[in-house]
Protein backbone atom coordinates (compact mmCIF):
# COMPACT_ATOMS: atom_id res chain seq x y z
CA UNK A 1 0.00 0.00 0.00
CA UNK A 2 1.51 3.37 -0.94
CA UNK A 3 2.02 5.67 2.02
CA UNK A 4 -0.60 8.27 2.76
CA UNK A 5 2.16 10.89 3.05
CA UNK A 6 2.68 10.60 -0.73
CA UNK A 7 -0.85 11.83 -1.14
CA UNK A 8 -1.25 14.46 1.54
CA UNK A 9 1.91 16.51 1.01
CA UNK A 10 2.20 19.65 3.09
CA UNK A 11 1.75 22.03 0.15
CA UNK A 12 -1.47 20.22 -0.78
CA UNK A 13 -2.84 20.49 2.73
CA UNK A 14 -1.84 24.15 2.79
CA UNK A 15 -3.88 24.92 -0.33
CA UNK A 16 -6.75 22.85 1.09
CA UNK A 17 -6.77 24.75 4.39
CA UNK A 18 -6.28 28.16 2.78
CA UNK A 19 -7.49 27.95 -0.79
CA UNK A 20 -6.33 30.75 -3.11
CA UNK A 21 -8.72 32.47 -5.51
CA UNK A 22 -11.82 31.05 -3.91
CA UNK A 23 -14.89 33.04 -4.88
CA UNK A 24 -16.86 34.07 -7.90
CA UNK A 25 -16.51 36.49 -10.80
CA UNK A 26 -19.53 38.31 -12.20
CA UNK A 27 -20.30 38.23 -15.93
CA UNK A 28 -18.91 38.93 -18.46
CA UNK A 29 -16.48 36.43 -16.93
CA UNK A 30 -17.59 32.97 -18.02
CA UNK A 31 -18.42 30.29 -15.49
CA UNK A 32 -18.39 26.57 -15.97
CA UNK A 33 -19.42 23.73 -13.68
CA UNK A 34 -17.75 20.36 -13.46
CA UNK A 35 -18.62 17.40 -11.30
CA UNK A 36 -17.26 14.07 -10.35
CA UNK A 37 -20.20 11.69 -10.70
CA UNK A 38 -18.42 9.07 -8.60
CA UNK A 39 -18.26 11.10 -5.42
CA UNK A 40 -20.72 13.93 -6.03
CA UNK A 41 -18.14 16.68 -5.81
CA UNK A 42 -18.68 19.80 -7.86
CA UNK A 43 -16.50 22.72 -8.81
CA UNK A 44 -17.33 25.94 -10.62
CA UNK A 45 -14.58 27.84 -12.45
CA UNK A 46 -14.96 31.56 -13.21
CA UNK A 47 -12.70 32.80 -15.95
CA UNK A 48 -12.02 36.31 -17.19
CA UNK A 49 -10.09 36.29 -20.47
CA UNK A 50 -9.28 39.47 -22.37
CA UNK A 51 -6.99 39.91 -25.36
CA UNK A 52 -6.03 36.25 -25.18
CA UNK A 53 -4.80 36.52 -21.58
CA UNK A 54 -6.29 35.08 -18.39
CA UNK A 55 -6.92 38.26 -16.38
CA UNK A 56 -8.58 36.56 -13.44
CA UNK A 57 -9.78 33.16 -12.35
CA UNK A 58 -11.74 32.00 -9.30
CA UNK A 59 -13.43 28.83 -8.16
CA UNK A 60 -16.27 27.72 -5.91
CA UNK A 61 -17.85 24.39 -5.01
CA UNK A 62 -17.29 21.47 -2.69
CA UNK A 63 -14.76 18.74 -2.82
CA UNK A 64 -12.10 16.70 -1.12
CA UNK A 65 -8.65 17.99 -0.21
CA UNK A 66 -7.19 16.77 -3.50
CA UNK A 67 -9.73 18.42 -5.79
CA UNK A 68 -9.78 21.65 -3.79
CA UNK A 69 -6.02 22.04 -3.48
CA UNK A 70 -5.37 21.02 -7.06
CA UNK A 71 -7.84 23.64 -8.28
CA UNK A 72 -6.41 26.26 -5.94
CA UNK A 73 -2.86 25.66 -7.19
CA UNK A 74 -4.10 25.70 -10.76
CA UNK A 75 -5.70 29.13 -10.38
CA UNK A 76 -2.46 30.56 -9.03
CA UNK A 77 -0.51 29.08 -11.91
CA UNK A 78 -2.70 30.13 -14.82
CA UNK A 79 -3.45 33.70 -13.83
CA UNK A 80 -1.67 36.07 -16.23
CA UNK A 81 -0.86 33.36 -18.78
CA UNK A 82 -2.01 33.49 -22.39
CA UNK A 83 -4.68 31.03 -23.49
CA UNK A 84 -2.10 29.07 -25.47
CA UNK A 85 0.21 28.92 -22.46
CA UNK A 86 -2.65 27.71 -20.27
CA UNK A 87 -3.53 24.98 -22.73
CA UNK A 88 0.06 23.77 -22.84
CA UNK A 89 0.24 23.94 -19.04
CA UNK A 90 -2.90 21.83 -18.64
CA UNK A 91 -1.52 19.28 -21.09
CA UNK A 92 1.70 19.11 -19.09
CA UNK A 93 -0.28 18.60 -15.86
CA UNK A 94 -2.53 15.92 -17.31
CA UNK A 95 0.50 14.17 -18.67
CA UNK A 96 1.96 14.08 -15.18
CA UNK A 97 -1.29 12.52 -14.02
CA UNK A 98 -0.72 10.00 -16.87
CA UNK A 99 -4.00 10.80 -18.52
CA UNK A 100 -2.80 11.96 -21.93
CA UNK A 101 -1.59 9.70 -24.69
CA UNK A 102 0.82 10.87 -27.35
CA UNK A 103 3.73 12.56 -25.62
CA UNK A 104 4.79 14.71 -28.58
CA UNK A 105 2.31 17.45 -27.76
CA UNK A 106 3.46 17.77 -24.18
CA UNK A 107 6.10 20.39 -23.55
CA UNK A 108 8.25 18.75 -20.88
CA UNK A 109 10.16 21.97 -20.32
CA UNK A 110 7.15 23.55 -18.63
CA UNK A 111 7.83 23.80 -14.92
CA UNK A 112 4.80 22.87 -12.83
CA UNK A 113 6.31 24.23 -9.63
CA UNK A 114 4.34 23.37 -6.48
CA UNK A 115 1.90 21.41 -8.57
CA UNK A 116 4.49 18.65 -8.85
CA UNK A 117 3.39 17.73 -5.34
CA UNK A 118 0.25 16.22 -6.87
CA UNK A 119 2.29 13.54 -8.58
CA UNK A 120 1.78 11.29 -5.56
CA UNK A 121 -1.91 11.08 -6.46
CA UNK A 122 -1.00 8.81 -9.37
CA UNK A 123 -0.32 6.06 -6.84
CA UNK A 124 -3.98 6.29 -5.79
CA UNK A 125 -5.74 5.81 -9.13
CA UNK A 126 -9.27 6.46 -7.85
CA UNK A 127 -8.15 9.93 -6.76
CA UNK A 128 -6.80 11.03 -10.16
CA UNK A 129 -10.27 12.22 -11.11
CA UNK A 130 -10.30 14.40 -7.99
CA UNK A 131 -7.00 16.01 -8.98
CA UNK A 132 -8.05 16.68 -12.56
CA UNK A 133 -11.61 17.87 -11.92
CA UNK A 134 -10.73 21.58 -11.73
CA UNK A 135 -8.41 21.36 -14.71
CA UNK A 136 -10.96 19.75 -16.99
CA UNK A 137 -13.49 22.34 -15.90
CA UNK A 138 -10.97 25.07 -16.72
CA UNK A 139 -10.63 23.66 -20.24
CA UNK A 140 -14.42 23.78 -20.62
CA UNK A 141 -14.45 27.38 -19.41
CA UNK A 142 -11.66 28.27 -21.86
CA UNK A 143 -13.76 26.83 -24.69
CA UNK A 144 -16.63 29.04 -23.66
CA UNK A 145 -14.50 32.17 -23.74
CA UNK A 146 -13.67 31.32 -27.31
CA UNK A 147 -17.30 31.11 -28.41
CA UNK B 1 -22.75 -23.80 11.27
CA UNK B 2 -24.91 -22.03 13.80
CA UNK B 3 -28.48 -23.22 14.31
CA UNK B 4 -31.37 -20.81 14.77
CA UNK B 5 -31.56 -21.45 18.48
CA UNK B 6 -27.87 -21.36 19.25
CA UNK B 7 -26.43 -18.20 20.68
CA UNK B 8 -25.38 -15.91 17.89
CA UNK B 9 -21.70 -14.99 17.88
CA UNK B 10 -20.37 -12.84 15.07
CA UNK B 11 -16.81 -13.75 16.01
CA UNK B 12 -17.66 -17.37 15.18
CA UNK B 13 -19.70 -16.46 12.09
CA UNK B 14 -16.71 -14.53 10.82
CA UNK B 15 -14.75 -17.74 10.38
CA UNK B 16 -17.20 -18.80 7.69
CA UNK B 17 -15.95 -15.90 5.53
CA UNK B 18 -12.40 -16.60 4.30
CA UNK B 19 -11.76 -13.11 2.99
CA UNK B 20 -12.32 -11.60 6.43
CA UNK B 21 -9.25 -13.45 7.67
CA UNK B 22 -7.13 -11.65 5.10
CA UNK B 23 -4.48 -9.23 6.28
CA UNK B 24 -3.07 -6.35 4.29
CA UNK B 25 0.37 -5.13 5.35
CA UNK B 26 0.06 -7.33 8.42
CA UNK B 27 -3.09 -5.64 9.64
CA UNK B 28 -6.51 -7.31 9.72
CA UNK B 29 -9.24 -6.29 7.33
CA UNK B 30 -12.15 -4.32 8.80
CA UNK B 31 -14.87 -4.66 6.20
CA UNK B 32 -17.62 -2.09 6.77
CA UNK B 33 -19.14 -1.85 3.30
CA UNK B 34 -21.75 -4.60 3.28
CA UNK B 35 -24.58 -2.23 2.33
CA UNK B 36 -22.64 -1.91 -0.89
CA UNK B 37 -21.87 -5.59 -1.29
CA UNK B 38 -21.35 -8.40 1.20
CA UNK B 39 -18.52 -10.88 1.60
CA UNK B 40 -19.10 -14.55 0.78
CA UNK B 41 -19.13 -17.54 3.13
CA UNK B 42 -17.24 -20.75 2.31
CA UNK B 43 -20.47 -22.61 1.70
CA UNK B 44 -21.35 -20.28 -1.21
CA UNK B 45 -17.85 -20.34 -2.68
CA UNK B 46 -17.62 -24.11 -2.33
CA UNK B 47 -21.10 -24.81 -3.66
CA UNK B 48 -20.41 -22.77 -6.79
CA UNK B 49 -17.00 -24.32 -7.31
CA UNK B 50 -18.39 -27.82 -6.79
CA UNK B 51 -21.25 -27.10 -9.18
CA UNK B 52 -18.87 -25.92 -11.88
CA UNK B 53 -16.50 -28.83 -11.29
CA UNK B 54 -19.09 -31.56 -11.13
CA UNK B 55 -22.50 -30.50 -12.37
CA UNK B 56 -22.29 -27.57 -14.76
CA UNK B 57 -24.57 -27.84 -17.80
CA UNK B 58 -27.24 -25.81 -19.59
CA UNK B 59 -30.60 -25.65 -17.91
CA UNK B 60 -34.06 -26.17 -19.41
CA UNK B 61 -32.72 -27.10 -22.82
CA UNK B 62 -31.32 -30.56 -23.02
CA UNK B 63 -32.49 -34.04 -22.18
CA UNK B 64 -29.20 -35.57 -21.12
CA UNK B 65 -28.70 -36.44 -17.48
CA UNK B 66 -26.07 -33.82 -16.74
CA UNK B 67 -28.39 -31.06 -17.97
CA UNK B 68 -31.38 -32.49 -16.13
CA UNK B 69 -29.39 -32.52 -12.88
CA UNK B 70 -28.16 -28.96 -13.39
CA UNK B 71 -31.73 -27.85 -14.04
CA UNK B 72 -32.84 -29.53 -10.84
CA UNK B 73 -30.12 -27.79 -8.80
CA UNK B 74 -31.06 -24.47 -10.40
CA UNK B 75 -34.75 -24.92 -9.61
CA UNK B 76 -33.95 -26.07 -6.07
CA UNK B 77 -32.27 -22.71 -5.58
CA UNK B 78 -35.34 -20.92 -6.88
CA UNK B 79 -37.46 -22.88 -4.38
CA UNK B 80 -35.09 -21.95 -1.58
CA UNK B 81 -35.36 -18.25 -2.47
CA UNK B 82 -39.16 -18.52 -2.64
CA UNK B 83 -39.23 -20.05 0.82
CA UNK B 84 -36.75 -17.50 2.17
CA UNK B 85 -39.11 -14.58 1.47
CA UNK B 86 -42.30 -16.64 1.95
CA UNK B 87 -43.44 -16.33 -1.63
CA UNK B 88 -46.65 -18.17 -2.46
CA UNK B 89 -44.84 -20.31 -5.02
CA UNK B 90 -41.61 -20.33 -6.98
CA UNK B 91 -43.24 -19.18 -10.24
CA UNK B 92 -43.24 -15.77 -8.59
CA UNK B 93 -39.44 -15.75 -8.38
CA UNK B 94 -37.80 -14.21 -11.44
CA UNK B 95 -34.01 -14.14 -11.72
CA UNK B 96 -32.56 -10.94 -13.13
CA UNK B 97 -29.08 -9.46 -13.42
CA UNK B 98 -29.52 -7.41 -10.23
CA UNK B 99 -32.16 -5.41 -8.40
CA UNK B 100 -31.67 -2.52 -10.81
CA UNK B 101 -32.68 -4.71 -13.73
CA UNK B 102 -35.70 -5.94 -11.77
CA UNK B 103 -36.91 -2.36 -11.33
CA UNK B 104 -36.32 -1.66 -15.00
CA UNK B 105 -38.30 -4.77 -15.83
CA UNK B 106 -41.29 -3.55 -13.86
CA UNK B 107 -41.17 -0.05 -15.31
CA UNK B 108 -40.75 -1.27 -18.87
CA UNK B 109 -43.23 -4.12 -18.77
CA UNK B 110 -45.89 -3.20 -16.24
CA UNK B 111 -45.28 0.54 -16.49
CA UNK B 112 -45.49 0.78 -20.26
CA UNK B 113 -48.60 -1.39 -20.33
CA UNK B 114 -50.42 0.46 -17.57
CA UNK B 115 -49.25 4.05 -17.27
CA UNK B 116 -50.33 6.88 -19.54
CA UNK B 117 -49.67 10.62 -19.68
CA UNK B 118 -50.70 12.22 -16.39
CA UNK B 119 -50.71 9.00 -14.35
CA UNK B 120 -48.98 9.43 -11.01
CA UNK B 121 -46.16 7.38 -9.48
CA UNK B 122 -45.33 8.02 -5.83
CA UNK B 123 -41.72 7.62 -4.68
CA UNK B 124 -39.89 8.84 -1.58
CA UNK B 125 -37.00 11.18 -0.93
CA UNK B 126 -34.86 8.31 0.32
CA UNK B 127 -34.79 6.20 -2.84
CA UNK B 128 -31.72 4.75 -4.53
CA UNK B 129 -31.20 5.90 -8.13
CA UNK B 130 -32.39 2.44 -9.22
CA UNK B 131 -35.88 3.33 -7.97
CA UNK B 132 -35.81 6.83 -9.45
CA UNK B 133 -34.17 6.89 -12.86
CA UNK B 134 -36.23 4.13 -14.57
CA UNK B 135 -39.39 6.06 -13.59
CA UNK B 136 -37.86 9.30 -14.86
CA UNK B 137 -37.09 7.57 -18.15
CA UNK B 138 -40.75 6.59 -18.43
CA UNK B 139 -41.66 10.14 -17.44
CA UNK B 140 -39.65 11.51 -20.38
CA UNK B 141 -41.30 9.04 -22.74
CA UNK B 142 -44.86 9.11 -21.43
CA UNK B 143 -45.31 12.26 -19.42
CA UNK B 144 -46.23 10.49 -16.20
CA UNK B 145 -46.10 12.52 -12.98
CA UNK B 146 -43.69 11.70 -10.15
CA UNK B 147 -44.59 12.58 -6.58
CA UNK B 148 -42.41 12.27 -3.51
CA UNK B 149 -42.94 11.40 0.15
CA UNK B 150 -40.70 13.81 2.12
CA UNK B 151 -38.65 13.10 5.26
CA UNK B 152 -39.13 14.19 8.84
CA UNK B 153 -36.34 15.87 10.78
CA UNK B 154 -35.47 12.52 12.38
CA UNK B 155 -34.91 10.81 9.01
CA UNK B 156 -38.20 8.90 8.85
CA UNK B 157 -40.68 9.11 6.01
CA UNK B 158 -43.10 11.93 6.77
CA UNK B 159 -46.40 10.06 6.52
CA UNK B 160 -48.56 12.92 7.80
CA UNK B 161 -49.83 13.68 4.28
CA UNK B 162 -49.55 10.19 2.85
CA UNK B 163 -53.25 9.89 2.16
CA UNK B 164 -53.40 13.04 0.09
CA UNK B 165 -50.10 12.21 -1.65
CA UNK B 166 -51.61 8.86 -2.63
CA UNK B 167 -54.70 10.41 -4.18
CA UNK B 168 -54.91 9.33 -7.80
CA UNK B 169 -51.64 7.40 -7.58
CA UNK B 170 -51.21 4.25 -9.71
CA UNK B 171 -47.97 2.99 -8.14
CA UNK B 172 -46.23 3.57 -4.82
CA UNK B 173 -42.63 2.37 -5.02
CA UNK B 174 -40.45 2.70 -1.94
CA UNK B 175 -37.42 1.26 -0.19
CA UNK B 176 -37.82 -1.03 2.81
CA UNK B 177 -34.63 0.42 4.28
CA UNK B 178 -32.56 3.42 3.24
CA UNK B 179 -29.07 2.54 2.03
CA UNK B 180 -27.86 5.94 3.26
CA UNK B 181 -29.76 6.69 6.48
CA UNK B 182 -30.36 3.15 7.66
CA UNK B 183 -34.02 4.05 8.26
CA UNK B 184 -36.34 1.06 8.22
CA UNK B 185 -39.72 1.87 6.72
CA UNK B 186 -43.07 0.44 7.87
CA UNK B 187 -43.54 -1.72 4.79
CA UNK B 188 -46.86 -3.35 5.76
CA UNK B 189 -48.42 -0.01 6.57
CA UNK B 190 -47.20 1.56 3.33
CA UNK B 191 -48.46 -1.36 1.23
CA UNK B 192 -51.86 -1.15 2.94
CA UNK B 193 -52.04 2.60 2.31
CA UNK B 194 -51.12 2.09 -1.35
CA UNK B 195 -53.82 -0.54 -1.79
CA UNK B 196 -56.42 1.59 0.00
CA UNK B 197 -55.72 4.24 -2.64
CA UNK B 198 -55.98 1.69 -5.46
CA UNK B 199 -52.23 1.82 -6.15
CA UNK B 200 -49.74 -0.97 -6.67
CA UNK B 201 -47.10 -1.39 -3.92
CA UNK B 202 -43.50 -2.00 -5.00
CA UNK B 203 -40.87 -2.62 -2.33
CA UNK B 204 -37.18 -2.08 -3.07
CA UNK B 205 -36.05 -4.67 -0.55
CA UNK B 206 -32.31 -4.57 -1.34
CA UNK B 207 -31.28 -3.38 2.10
CA UNK B 208 -33.69 -5.39 4.23
CA UNK B 209 -33.79 -8.90 2.74
CA UNK B 210 -30.12 -9.56 3.72
CA UNK B 211 -30.64 -8.29 7.25
CA UNK B 212 -34.06 -9.27 8.59
CA UNK B 213 -36.78 -11.88 8.14
CA UNK B 214 -38.82 -11.21 5.00
CA UNK B 215 -42.41 -12.23 4.39
CA UNK B 216 -43.69 -10.74 1.15
CA UNK B 217 -47.18 -12.07 1.81
CA UNK B 218 -47.36 -10.48 5.24
CA UNK B 219 -46.10 -7.24 3.69
CA UNK B 220 -49.02 -7.34 1.29
CA UNK B 221 -46.73 -6.09 -1.48
CA UNK B 222 -47.24 -6.55 -5.21
CA UNK B 223 -43.57 -6.57 -6.20
CA UNK B 224 -40.27 -6.71 -4.34
CA UNK B 225 -36.70 -6.98 -5.54
CA UNK B 226 -33.25 -7.54 -4.09
CA UNK B 227 -29.71 -8.38 -5.15
CA UNK B 228 -27.87 -11.62 -4.43
CA UNK B 229 -24.51 -9.91 -3.86
CA UNK B 230 -25.72 -8.02 -0.78
CA UNK B 231 -26.88 -11.23 0.95
CA UNK B 232 -23.75 -13.40 0.86
CA UNK B 233 -24.50 -14.61 -2.66
CA UNK B 234 -22.59 -13.96 -5.90
CA UNK B 235 -22.85 -10.77 -7.98
CA UNK B 236 -24.52 -10.68 -11.38
CA UNK B 237 -27.81 -11.93 -10.00
CA UNK B 238 -30.95 -10.27 -8.68
CA UNK B 239 -34.41 -11.43 -7.73
CA UNK B 240 -37.75 -10.00 -8.73
CA UNK B 241 -40.69 -11.28 -6.77
CA UNK B 242 -44.16 -10.42 -8.05
CA UNK B 243 -47.68 -11.59 -7.34
CA UNK B 244 -48.45 -14.29 -9.85
CA UNK B 245 -51.62 -12.77 -11.30
CA UNK B 246 -49.86 -9.48 -11.97
CA UNK B 247 -46.85 -11.18 -13.57
CA UNK B 248 -49.29 -13.25 -15.68
CA UNK B 249 -50.96 -10.15 -17.04
CA UNK B 250 -47.72 -8.33 -17.88
CA UNK B 251 -46.14 -8.30 -21.33
CA UNK B 252 -42.62 -9.74 -21.58
CA UNK B 253 -39.61 -7.47 -21.11
CA UNK B 254 -36.56 -8.94 -22.83
CA UNK B 255 -37.20 -11.21 -25.80
CA UNK B 256 -35.18 -14.21 -26.94
CA UNK B 257 -34.55 -17.79 -25.99
CA UNK B 258 -36.11 -19.44 -22.95
CA UNK B 259 -38.96 -16.88 -22.66
CA UNK B 260 -41.05 -18.29 -25.50
CA UNK B 261 -43.29 -21.28 -25.93
CA UNK B 262 -43.62 -20.86 -29.71
CA UNK B 263 -41.94 -18.78 -32.38
CA UNK B 264 -43.12 -18.63 -36.00
CA UNK B 265 -42.19 -16.27 -38.81
CA UNK B 266 -45.26 -14.25 -38.01
CA UNK B 267 -44.93 -14.02 -34.23
CA UNK B 268 -44.35 -15.69 -30.90
CA UNK B 269 -46.12 -16.78 -27.75
CA UNK B 270 -44.63 -16.42 -24.29
CA UNK B 271 -43.51 -19.19 -22.00
CA UNK B 272 -45.16 -19.70 -18.63
CA UNK B 273 -43.82 -17.98 -15.52
CA UNK B 274 -41.09 -17.59 -14.50
CA UNK B 275 -39.40 -18.34 -17.87
CA UNK B 276 -41.47 -15.61 -19.51
CA UNK B 277 -39.25 -13.01 -17.83
CA UNK B 278 -35.98 -14.91 -18.05
CA UNK B 279 -34.81 -14.44 -21.61
CA UNK B 280 -31.49 -15.95 -22.57
CA UNK B 281 -29.08 -18.13 -20.62
CA UNK B 282 -29.29 -17.19 -16.96
CA UNK B 283 -26.50 -16.88 -14.38
CA UNK B 284 -26.57 -20.62 -13.73
CA UNK B 285 -23.78 -21.12 -11.19
CA UNK B 286 -24.72 -17.84 -9.50
CA UNK B 287 -28.29 -18.97 -8.93
CA UNK B 288 -26.99 -22.18 -7.38
CA UNK B 289 -24.69 -20.03 -5.23
CA UNK B 290 -27.59 -17.85 -4.11
CA UNK B 291 -29.43 -21.00 -3.12
CA UNK B 292 -26.50 -21.84 -0.83
CA UNK B 293 -26.50 -18.28 0.51
CA UNK B 294 -30.15 -18.36 1.57
CA UNK B 295 -29.65 -21.78 3.15
CA UNK B 296 -26.71 -20.35 5.05
CA UNK B 297 -28.58 -17.23 6.18
CA UNK B 298 -31.56 -19.37 7.22
CA UNK B 299 -29.36 -21.65 9.27
CA UNK B 300 -27.88 -18.66 11.07
CA UNK B 301 -31.42 -17.34 11.44
CA UNK B 302 -32.62 -14.05 10.02
CA UNK B 303 -34.16 -13.05 13.34
CA UNK B 304 -30.76 -13.61 14.97
CA UNK B 305 -29.10 -11.44 12.34
CA UNK B 306 -31.64 -8.68 12.94
CA UNK B 307 -31.06 -8.89 16.72
CA UNK B 308 -27.31 -8.76 16.18
CA UNK B 309 -27.65 -5.65 14.04
CA UNK B 310 -29.88 -3.92 16.60
CA UNK B 311 -27.22 -4.62 19.22
CA UNK B 312 -24.51 -3.45 16.82
CA UNK B 313 -26.43 -0.23 16.14
CA UNK B 314 -26.80 0.47 19.86
CA UNK B 315 -23.10 -0.07 20.37
CA UNK B 316 -21.96 1.97 17.38
CA UNK B 317 -24.25 4.92 18.12
CA UNK B 318 -23.25 5.04 21.77
CA UNK B 319 -19.56 4.49 21.23
CA UNK B 320 -19.16 7.01 18.41
CA UNK B 321 -21.14 9.65 20.29
CA UNK B 322 -19.28 9.16 23.54
CA UNK B 323 -15.88 9.20 21.81
CA UNK B 324 -16.47 12.06 19.41
CA UNK B 325 -19.45 14.03 20.69
CA UNK B 326 -20.35 16.86 18.33
CA UNK B 327 -17.39 16.08 16.07
CA UNK B 328 -19.43 13.37 14.43
CA UNK B 329 -22.81 13.83 12.77
CA UNK B 330 -24.71 10.65 11.99
CA UNK B 331 -27.34 11.14 9.30
CA UNK B 332 -29.98 8.71 10.47
CA UNK B 333 -32.36 7.63 13.24
CA UNK B 334 -30.97 7.29 16.77
CA UNK B 335 -33.30 4.49 17.77
CA UNK B 336 -31.64 1.12 16.96
CA UNK B 337 -35.07 -0.53 16.61
CA UNK B 338 -35.94 1.81 13.75
CA UNK B 339 -32.76 1.40 11.77
CA UNK B 340 -30.36 -1.05 10.24
CA UNK B 341 -26.65 -1.03 11.03
CA UNK B 342 -25.74 1.35 8.19
CA UNK B 343 -24.30 4.69 9.28
CA UNK B 344 -23.68 7.68 7.05
CA UNK B 345 -21.71 10.33 8.84
CA UNK B 346 -19.75 13.54 8.68
CA UNK B 347 -16.61 13.81 10.80
CA UNK B 348 -14.76 16.98 11.88
CA UNK B 349 -15.34 18.64 8.51
CA UNK B 350 -13.06 16.14 6.77
CA UNK B 351 -14.24 15.37 3.28
CA UNK B 352 -15.55 11.76 3.07
CA UNK B 353 -13.14 10.96 0.27
CA UNK B 354 -10.20 11.99 2.40
CA UNK B 355 -11.67 10.19 5.37
CA UNK B 356 -12.06 6.89 3.55
CA UNK B 357 -8.53 7.24 2.17
CA UNK B 358 -7.08 7.64 5.65
CA UNK B 359 -9.26 4.83 7.06
CA UNK B 360 -7.89 2.61 4.31
CA UNK B 361 -4.45 2.98 5.90
CA UNK B 362 -5.90 0.98 8.80
CA UNK B 363 -7.64 -1.44 6.39
CA UNK B 364 -11.00 0.00 7.42
CA UNK B 365 -13.22 -0.23 4.33
CA UNK B 366 -16.01 2.34 4.21
CA UNK B 367 -17.77 3.87 1.26
CA UNK B 368 -17.50 7.58 0.52
CA UNK B 369 -19.74 9.41 -1.90
CA UNK B 370 -23.39 9.96 -2.71
CA UNK B 371 -24.36 6.28 -2.41
CA UNK B 372 -26.49 6.45 -5.57
CA UNK B 373 -29.01 8.64 -3.77
CA UNK B 374 -28.21 12.14 -4.97
CA UNK B 375 -31.67 13.64 -4.35
CA UNK B 376 -31.49 12.42 -0.74
CA UNK B 377 -27.97 13.80 -0.32
CA UNK B 378 -29.20 17.19 -1.43
CA UNK B 379 -32.02 17.02 1.10
CA UNK B 380 -29.72 16.16 3.99
CA UNK B 381 -27.41 18.93 2.81
CA UNK B 382 -24.32 16.88 2.00
CA UNK B 383 -22.53 16.40 -1.31
CA UNK B 384 -21.11 13.20 -0.01
CA UNK B 385 -20.92 11.21 3.22
CA UNK B 386 -18.77 8.43 4.56
CA UNK B 387 -20.78 5.28 5.24
CA UNK B 388 -19.92 2.38 7.51
CA UNK B 389 -22.27 -0.59 7.19
CA UNK B 390 -22.23 -3.68 9.39
CA UNK B 391 -23.42 -7.21 8.76
CA UNK B 392 -23.66 -10.53 10.55
CA UNK B 393 -19.88 -11.01 10.53
CA UNK B 394 -19.00 -7.62 12.03
CA UNK B 395 -18.07 -7.44 15.69
CA UNK B 396 -17.79 -4.58 18.15
CA UNK B 397 -14.03 -4.81 17.53
CA UNK B 398 -14.73 -3.65 13.96
CA UNK B 399 -16.62 -0.66 15.33
CA UNK B 400 -13.73 0.15 17.67
CA UNK B 401 -11.26 -0.13 14.78
CA UNK B 402 -13.37 2.38 12.86
CA UNK B 403 -13.26 4.82 15.75
CA UNK B 404 -9.50 4.42 16.20
CA UNK B 405 -8.95 5.03 12.50
CA UNK B 406 -11.16 8.13 12.65
CA UNK B 407 -8.93 9.46 15.37
CA UNK B 408 -5.89 9.04 13.14
CA UNK B 409 -7.62 11.01 10.38
CA UNK B 410 -7.83 14.03 12.66
CA UNK B 411 -4.06 13.96 12.98
CA UNK B 412 -3.62 14.63 9.26
CA UNK B 413 -6.27 17.26 8.63
C1 LIG C 1 -31.85 0.50 -1.73
C2 LIG C 1 -31.16 -0.02 -2.94
N1 LIG C 1 -31.85 -0.20 -4.07
C3 LIG C 1 -31.27 -0.66 -5.19
C4 LIG C 1 -29.94 -0.99 -5.22
C5 LIG C 1 -29.35 -1.48 -6.51
O1 LIG C 1 -28.81 -2.73 -6.39
P1 LIG C 1 -27.92 -3.33 -7.57
O2 LIG C 1 -26.83 -2.35 -7.81
O3 LIG C 1 -27.43 -4.63 -7.04
O4 LIG C 1 -28.82 -3.48 -8.75
C6 LIG C 1 -29.18 -0.84 -4.06
C7 LIG C 1 -27.75 -1.19 -4.04
O5 LIG C 1 -26.85 -0.40 -4.07
C8 LIG C 1 -29.80 -0.33 -2.91
O6 LIG C 1 -29.10 -0.13 -1.78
Amino acid sequence: MPGIEDLYREIILDHYRTPRNRGELPPPAVSCEGNNPLCGDDICIYLDVADGVVRDVKFSGQGCSISQSSTSMMTVAVKGKTVAEVQAFVRRFKHMMTLTEGDDEVDQSINLGDIEALQGVVKFPVRIKCATLGWNTLLEALKETQN
Amino acid sequence: MVGTNTAFDSAVIRRDFPLLAKEIDGKPLVYLDSANTSQKPNIVIDTMAKFMRESYAPINRSAYTLAANATELFENARNAVAKFINSNNSREIIFTKNATEALNLIVNSWGRANLQRGDVVLLTHMEHHANIVPWQMLQQERGIELRWVPLTSDFQLDLSSLESLLTGVKVFSFTSMSNVLGTINPVEKLCAAAHAAGALAIVDACQSVPHAPTDVQAWGADFAMFSSHKMCGPSGLGVLWGREEILQAMPPYLGGGNMISEVRLDGFTCAELPAKFEAGTPAIAEVVGLGAAVEYLSSVGMANIRQHEIATSSYVLEMLTSRFGDDITIHGPRNPELRGATFSFAFRGIHPHDLSQVLDQSNVCVRAGHHCAKPLMKIIGANATARASFYLYNTTADADALADALDSASDIF
